[in-house]
């Protein structure tokens, strides 16, 4: 899963408090509040330590997650769902799907006429030199013209109807499992909560993401199309999750060495013999698909996997390339995306974002690196990053040295003050920040499951959602109007 | 279905029962060990142990003399060992887990929780004394994996291929021990009947979870060949070499059928073996020599084994 820190505020108490605020405007949190008020303190303990027991049966499923470390790690959950009404949902939906067509309509233009690069609108070298920019993909055509079939949009709240993305996900998105699971723990533990009130279900997303998949099976593949989910294999921290969606999906997961590519398509390794392949839901990243095409020493693909692709015999979810689109370099430049390729003003915006390869921004993270976060563009997995506000003096010496050596492998995004929901903590209920990644799917339509995965940073006035830093997740409830 | 989950289905199902098999195995030794004393015999019960389970060779790699804690050690615990208890745990949770898909939520359950349980508590870093209760939990968990595929699986490859593996090991199971045993025994004594020889028979049966079949089905005192019978020949005893062999050829022609009628050198092998024990008599058997007979029945077993990862596994 992901792990990356959102940012970091110095005052927590100017954030938004999701439950609180709801007094006001929404009655959406009512439901929780009564539930919270009508059930006695201790059974609510009971209910916390049988989720407990509940995630260590499901749970010893995710432990595996951390094989090799401590198998008993679990990531934590709350038992406090996150509820966002209907209306909320609606305007969450309509940001993320214009999001993510023109994230996908920018993929298309880079490897065909590049329209927005002749625009000015993009730097070329952004691109060109980018290292998520495949040159391999040049004048390639995927089935649908779809690169980003599954795509995880992380959204912060800031405030009552301010939502912003913080980051988009084009390559091989994970934690959705966590959604589904997490709403089957809360339905098995409060089935009373789900009769009085109209939640919106979760649990299709596997029958969506096959009906997606099949959507973009190529042309020429006559009859039912063969879908499979490739896996890097049981070593992989997310393996968890992929042997988990092919199941739901009733597909087979394959590794790299159960396909193989006889005169350009695609064949797994059966017991009646060679079965042709005609979509595949891959979770490798690109280096690794093919090794006669991408890293040689990659043993995890499959070779001849590639031409395959480009003489058009099997599809691969996502999009080789897909990942031009969501560098950390190319973010700041999807709401002018949105504007260049759907003539429409974006729903969601932007955080704030200085671009430190430009000068006069680069003086302005330098004068208030210490307010700041500072993330390495081709960084990910909270990796290279700075947290100004809680950073020592030598940190932020030690990146005032970095910025200036190489101000373009960076960006800064000032601090959020992301919002608060009720959560279980040892002392009782407190507002704890959250964050959101939903899972957005693209084929002959988009289509988006309500909820998504809600991560809760479980220590007091932490920001940082990140499961390694004490971060937990939550289920969250899309209300049905 | 794809090859690699054959594989590992077959191989799964192949270390869960070689598990519980070394617990027996290892449980006779115990027994036998404690009684050896008793009557003043001077014992090489953890020697003949190490050759039932098969690890004689990687056993004597590493250490001088048979010595009981040292085989105790090497069969249950040592990850050197392939073959030991604690690695047959790890490898079939392993291969489970790289076919997930392909298990039931019972099954996985299973396997997992008996790789979680072995694995927290220093459950195999037990004393002598306890060493019981260490190997009738691996008999329980094994049993508990057993009956969590049968009742759970679709009754498809992926049932026929876990099938198949649980009595490929226990048919060579069944034979090691009664070839080893056998052996060791019979030489010594050739006037069976002491009471030595009546707990060292009444051990293999137990070994095997047949001392009460063999009441059942022969209401006689124990008698070395009505043992080999038992243990050979009878369709009513679930661990004779006859019902594995039973069950394999079964599982095959499942496959067979499910494949559109796809045969290969396996289903012959199999086929020739069972029609010998099916059509066999033991005191032909015995004219031959019953070492001779489970030798070329071990052999031609592992011929079997090669047959069917060629024709469906690799």
């Amino acid at each position: 899963m992901v792990s990356r820190p959102a940012a970091e505020t110095r005052d927590a108490a100017a954030a938004f408090d999701e439950m609180a605020a709801s007094e006001n405007c929404q009655a959406r949190y009512e439901l929780i509040r009564r539930w919270i008020e009508e059930t006695p303190a201790e059974a609510l303990s009971l209910k916390r330590r049988e989720a407990e027991l509940l995630f260590r049966r499901i749970g010893i499923t995710f432990a595996v997650y951390t094989e090799g470390g401590d198998p008993e790690r679990l990531i934590p959950f709350d038992i406090i769902p996150r509820v966002l009404d209907a209306e909320e949902w609606a305007l969450l939906s309509r940001g993320l799907k214009q999001r993510v067509r023109a994230l996908n309509d920018f993929i298309r233009d880079v490897y065909h006429g590049r329209q927005i690069l002749r625009a000015g609108l993009v730097p070329p070298d952004l691109v060109l030199h980018n290292e998520g920019f495949r040159p391999e993909m040049q004048d390639f055509a995927p089935a649908q013209g779809v690169y980003t079939h599954v795509a995880g949009i992380d959204i912060v709240r800031l405030g009552a109807r301010d939502f912003c993305v913080l980051e988009d996900n084009c390559r091989t998105p994970s934690g959705v499992s966590y959604m589904l699971e997490n709403r089957e723990a809360m339905m098995r533990l409060f089935p009373e909560l789900f009769a009085r009130h109209h939640i919106a279900p979760v649990s299709h997303y596997p029958e969506e993401l096959l009906d997606t998949l099949k959507s973009v099976a190529p042309q020429q593949c006559a009859g039912e199309p063969r879908v499979v989910l490739l896996t890097p294999g049981s070593y992989n921290s997310a393996y968890y999750e992929h042997s988990f969606l092919a199941d739901e999906m009733g597909i087979e997961l394959v590794e790299g060495v159960d396909l193989f590519v006889d005169e350009n398509i695609v064949y797994m390794r059966t017991t009646e013999g060679p079965k042709r392949v005609d979509v595949i839901y891959r979770r490798i990243d690109d280096d690794y698909v093919d090794p006669l095409t991408f890293r040689p020493d990659a043993v995890l693909g499959t070779p001849g996997l590639f031409n395959a692709y480009r003489a058009g015999n099997v599809t691969l979810a996502n999009g080789v390339g897909a990942g031009i689109a969501d560098d950390k370099s190319i973010y700041p430049y999807v709401p002018a995306m949105i504007r260049f390729y759907l003539g429409e003003e974006p729903i969601l915006s932007n955080v704030r974002t200085f671009r430190c390869g430009q000068p006069e921004e680069l003086a302005y993270v330098l004068d208030h690196l210490d307010e700041l976060v500072v993330k390495e563009t081709r960084g990910s997995g909270g990796y290279g990053m700075l947290i100004g506000p809680q950073a020592t003096r030598e940190e932020l010496d030690l990146f005032r040295a970095k910025l200036r050596a190489a101000p373009g492998d960076y960006i800064a995004q000032p601090t959020l003050a992301l919002s608060t929901c009720p959560t279980f903590v040892e002392s009782g209920l407190a507002p704890r920040h959250v964050d959101l990644r939903p899972f957005v799917l693209s084929g002959k339509e988009i289509r988006i499951v309500p909820g998504g995965l809600t991560r809760v940073a479980l220590r007091d006035g932490s920001l940082v959602v990140n499961s390694s830093q004490g971060g937990g997740t939550k289920d969250t409830w899309v209300l049905e109007s | 279905m794809l090859s690699r989950t054959a594989d590992g289905l077959y191989w799964l199902a192949r270390y869960m029962e070689r598990a519980e098999n070394i617990a027996r195995i290892v449980m006779v030794g115990h027994r036998m060990s404690s009684m050896a004393r008793s009557l003043e015999n001077p014992g090489n019960e953890w020697h003949s142990t190490l050759l039932a389970a098969g690890c004689e060779e990687g056993f004597f790699a590493k250490h001088a003399e048979a010595a009981a804690p040292l085989v105790v050690e090497y069969l249950v615990r040592d990850s050197d060992n392939p073959s030991s208890i604690a690695t047959c745990l790890e490898t079939a949770r392993r291969n489970a887990r790289a076919v997930r898909t392909a298990l039931t939520v019972d099954m996985w359950d299973a396997l997992n929780e008996t790789w979680y349980q072995a694995r927290s508590g220093n459950r195999f870093a037990v004393a002598p004394e306890s060493l019981p209760v260490l190997l009738e939990w691996v008999r329980e968990r094994s049993l508990l994996f057993n009956g969590a595929y049968a009742n759970t699986m679709l009754r498809n490859d992926a049932f026929y291929f876990t099938r198949l593996g649980t009595f490929v090991e226990r048919a060579d199971n069944t034979a090691r021990i009664l070839d080893v045993k056998y052996h060791v025994l019979l030489p010594r004594h050739e006037g069976v009947g002491g009471a030595l020889d009546y707990y060292h028979w009444q051990a293999i049966l137990r070994s095997v979870s047949a001392l009460r079949s063999y009441h059942w089905v022969y209401q006689e005192r124990l008698k070395p060949w009505l043992v080999a019978e038992l243990l050979l020949l009878r369709p009513e005893m679930p661990r004779s070499l006859l019902s594995c062999y039973e069950q394999i050829v079964r599982q095959l022609e499942l496959l067979e059928g499910a494949y559109g009628g796809k045969r290969g050198e396996c289903h012959r092998i199999a086929g020739e073996l069972h029609a010998r024990l099916r059509f066999g008599r033991i005191q032909d058997i015995f004219q031959s020599g019953l070492h001779e007979f489970l030798t070329e029945f071990i052999e031609r077993a592992v011929i079997l084994g090669n047959e069917i990862s060629a024709l469906y596994l690799l």
